[in-house]
């Protein structure tokens, strides 16, 4: 541990440009790099505050913001807090079983139990309900045994199903914090004969540091704005979040000052949480190591063991358990699903593919700038995790008003979709992104400065090789959600060019429940087919 | 170098999602809600219909349900490509016409054949149904609000914020109580399992068993009968009478194809259009077609009074019901 500063010299001195004949050919590559970045958080800035701006300036008269709209934001605050805390908290023991421990089946369990988060609301709410709804397992289990149903409906239905989408993504993304420790500190552990405590103190606790805030904005952000869920779950108006207060304002009033002030009081919300957890994250300063994958000769104890097996059957429990609802209500109808369900199907793919190669783009883009260039990214972060936050109706909307004048916005209707999706996939791919490329720039940087490494040539041999997991990860992450996002583009869908999503929802609307269900056994299905495909296309040779 | 690739991604992506060019033919715009024009909805058979007879292609364009629907239009203004808009419901026609956007037109007298008396030089209704609570035959449920409220029946319902029939309940309710409609929201309160965002969302919760009734239509019963032979879904007769829907379509006074939208309106009251409705909209035609209903309507129930709000007593009851409505349930 006695190199821990060594890296960070070593990014100073970068910085500051201490070689001449390295710092004049880095500017120049640094100059493309910021460049690309700034691009990109401008392109993300359009998207966000550029289409509240463009509601805004077709709102006529004044607003008012009434006691209703701040209970409304009280409750957004406090129940996204609340489930952010309470899915991270879980999700550290679930992270550090996984991380260390093998066991067959793992990488399947850790694909699966990824699944809640890119399922699309509706069908996860309906999984979630077969198991502890009024008529669910859990409710026909006490029921045997002379117990009443249990109630799901609350504040505390909320948490447990915003618990249930992003414990999944608080694991996967606390298990890449463990996973970036190099082997050779748990060797040296190892040899040093250091206790799990030890472990903890030294290697786990800064890692944690590091990587917990992030984790938190994230879920946090995303459950600011929940609104189908919330309500449903929440069990009436008293859950009623931001974003059922725009729906208000928009579809009972078509008060779109009202609407736009309240999607950038959720703007602000939530710009507020990114800056205070990117200023609380300590940067991971690990040391430089050798790339390797972990093996852990601390964990070997039998108390651990057992630990690490009840955390994680706990929570593959709780994430498959709908998952497996889903499937069973799902398959007896998989046999007569509807033609169109197969285009619709092809559609989703194609949208999701133009989804993954733009946020690929915006990410890569975003976070070499970040990481090069410190100073800008301290700006430039913030702004990349505002989408999440952004209220769909008035993305819609505002680029509906933007698009409107120029061309047929419903010829439009796919890209897009495309393009909002990417945008909104955009914050976990700097999640995985930045602290990855950080470290790589912290672990070769001053290797690669003093080869004069530099433009394509660092990108390609040495960013995006080490880039390749967190990359792939993003891929799999910005193509799933796009698979089960039913876009904010509702409001000028093409009739002929439904995507799955879409066509569930029709279904579902001419009472097709059965084959709603199967539709959603096969929007499951895909999803978590193009999430493996692209999560594993960036491990191809990793052992974890 | 990035930023291109991707511009050029998307605009490769393009023609992809470009509508295939009309063939000279004049295009007749119709704006309409999705479930109308999805691949169950009445809006192919509608189509292959209409230009049988028109010479003209006629296109729909969907946006989410009726309020997205208006939203869309206010939005547009003058600009929009719309000669008809169609899925318009009584609540939102008041909101509508002052826009100035639609024409009146000019069918003189159609003999419709719905529970209360049309009268409207501007919208032309197309079909209708009655609000109502569905159940399981042979359950012991409630048939009054304020028995319903003292009973521990389980109920979904759908919230006026965010869908058509969470709204309908809200007048409903008005309607048939007016001044004491919050204390029987009150009593309703402990009988509200949860309100979801719209409909496809509770009634899919109370097939699953949910709840003992969900907030749906008197026709509701009529899709499990005729599509799935199960006649076990009952619509719950309420003695206070029950709210209307009456969905309407209209003109666009600015259309460039005025005739033909005009066409459109007349042709949408003959059999040709009517005929469709009841197995894809599941609803009550406007006019009843030469061949009557299909068999399973005749086993539904009919209300003896139909409670509805003029246009803009609607307007008005609407943001009241609402305050009342949060204020019961929001503690």
């Amino acid at each position: 541990m006695a190199d821990r500063a060594g890296p960070v010299t070593g990014r100073a001195r970068v910085r500051a440009g201490v070689l001449p004949v390295v710092g004049a050919v880095g500017r120049v590559a640094v100059t493309r790099t910021g460049i690309a970045g700034v691009a990109a958080t401008l392109a993300v800035l359009a998207l966000t505050l550029g289409t509240v701006a463009a509601v805004l300036i077709r709102a006529e008269g004044g607003f008012r913001i009434g006691p209703q709209d701040w209970a409304a934001i009280r409750f957004t605050l406090w129940q996204a807090a609340l489930s952010a805390l309470l899915s991270v908290a879980l999700a550290v023991p679930v992270a550090r079983g996984l991380a260390r421990r093998r066991f067959p089946g793992r990488a399947v369990l850790v694909t699966l139990m990824g699944a809640p988060f890119i399922l699309p609301v509706i069908v996860a709410v309906l999984g979630l309900l077969a198991v502890f709804g009024r008529s669910g397992w859990v409710s026909q289990a006490l029921g045997l045994i002379g117990f009443d149903p249990i109630g799901i409906y609350g504040l505390h239905g909320v948490i447990l199903a915003h618990v249930f989408f992003n414990l999944p993504l608080a694991t996967r993304l606390i298990l890449q914090g463990w996973l970036a420790i190099p082997a050779e500190r748990f060797r040296l552990a190892a040899t040093l004969d250091a206790t799990p405590r030890d472990i903890a103190r030294l290697l786990e606790r800064p890692m944690l540091r590091a990587v917990l805030p992030g984790t938190f904005m994230v879920i946090f952000l995303i459950c600011t704005t929940s609104f189908a869920v919330a309500l449903t779950l929440g069990g009436g108006p008293r859950a009623t979040t931001v974003e059922l207060a725009i729906y208000h304002a928009f579809r009972l009033d078509f008060d779109l000052s009202r609407a736009a002030v309240l999607a950038l009081i959720q703007l602000a919300m939530s710009g507020a949480a990114a800056l205070i957890a990117l200023r609380i994250a300590v940067p991971v300063v690990t040391g430089a190591g050798l790339d390797r994958s972990v093996r852990r000769w601390d964990a070997d104890r039998l108390a651990l063991r057992v630990i690490d097996a009840l955390w994680i059957t706990l929570a593959a429990t709780f994430l498959l358990t709908p998952l497996a609802a889903i499937a069973a209500r799902g398959l007896p109808a998989l046999a007569d699903l509807p033609v169109q369900v197969w285009a619709a199907a092809w559609r989703s793919l194609w949208v999701a593919g133009l989804s993954v190669a733009v946020t690929l783009v915006l990410a890569l883009a975003m976070t070499l700038a970040i990481v090069r260039h410190p100073r800008m990214g301290r700006w430039m972060e913030p702004v990349g995790y505002l989408a999440i936050a952004a209220s769909p109706l008035v993305i819609g909307t505002g680029l509906f008003l933007i698009l409107f004048p120029l061309t047929d916005p419903v010829a439009l209707a796919l890209p897009v979709t495309a393009l909002v999706n990417a945008v909104m996939a955009l914050p976990f791919a700097l999640r995985a992104l930045v602290p990855a490329a950080a470290e790589v720039e912290s672990r070769f940087g001053r290797l690669a400065d003093s080869l004069g490494m530099t433009g394509t040539a660092r990108l390609t041999r040495l960013t995006l090789p080490r880039l390749r997991r967190p990359l792939g990860f993003s891929a799999a992450l910005a193509g799933a959600l796009s698979m089960g996002d039913l876009g904010v583009v509702t409001l000028f869908a093409d009739p002929g060019q439904a995507t799955l999503p879409l066509l569930l929802y029709r279904l579902m609307a001419a009472y097709r429940m059965d084959q709603a269900a199967g539709v959603a056994l096969l929007l499951l299905g895909l999803s978590l087919a193009v999430f493996w495909i692209f999560d594993r296309g960036g491990r191809v040779d990793a052992d974890v | 170098m990035f930023h291109r690739l991707a511009i050029f991604a998307a605009l490769a992506a393009l023609p992809l999602a470009l509508p295939a060019a009309a063939q000279g033919k004049p295009v007749l715009t119709v704006y309409t809600y999705d479930s109308f024009v999805s691949e169950w909805g009445p809006g192919p058979a509608i189509e292959t219909a209409f230009e049988a007879i028109c010479a003209c292609d006629l296109q729909f364009v969907a946006a989410g349900d009726g309020a997205a629907l208006l939203a869309r239009l206010r939005l547009e203004g003058t600009r929009t490509k719309a000669d008809v808009v169609l899925g318009l419901d009584t609540n939102l026609t008041h909101a509508a016409a002052e826009t100035g956007l639609f024409g009146l037109h000019g069918l003189g007298d159609v003999d419709f054949d719905m529970p209360v008396e049309w009268e409207d030089d501007m919208f032309v209704p197309y079909d209708w149904s009655y609000f109502a609570f569905v159940g399981t035959r042979g359950a012991d449920l409630p048939t009054d609000f304020r028995a319903l409220g003292a009973s521990d029946a389980k109920i979904l319902i759908q919230d006026p914020r965010s869908s058509t029939p969470g709204l309908g309940l809200l007048l409903w309710i008005k309607a048939a109580y007016g001044d004491e409609a919050q204390a029987i929201w009150e009593g309703l309160a402990d009988n509200i399992v949860t309100v979801t965002k719209g409909w496809s969302e509770a009634y899919g919760m109370f097939l699953e068993g949910e709840a003992d009734i969900v907030l749906s239509y008197t026709t509701s019963p009529a899709y499990h009968v005729i599509a799935e032979d199960d006649d076990t879904k009952v619509a719950v007769p309420f003695s206070e009478g029950h709210y209307l829907q009456v969905e309407v379509a209209a003109s666009i006074a600015s259309s460039d194809k005025i005739e033909l939208a005009n066409d459109f309106l007349r042709f949408m009251v003959t059999d040709a259009f009517q005929s469709v409705i009841p197995t894809t909209n599941w609803m009550y035609p406007a006019v009843t077609p030469t061949g009557g209903l299909p068999e399973g309507f005749y086993s539904l129930i009919v209300p003896d009074t139909a409670l509805l709000f003029g246009a803009d007593e609607a307007d008005h009851a609407r943001d009241v019901a609402l305050e009342e409505w949060l204020t019961a349930l929001g503690r």
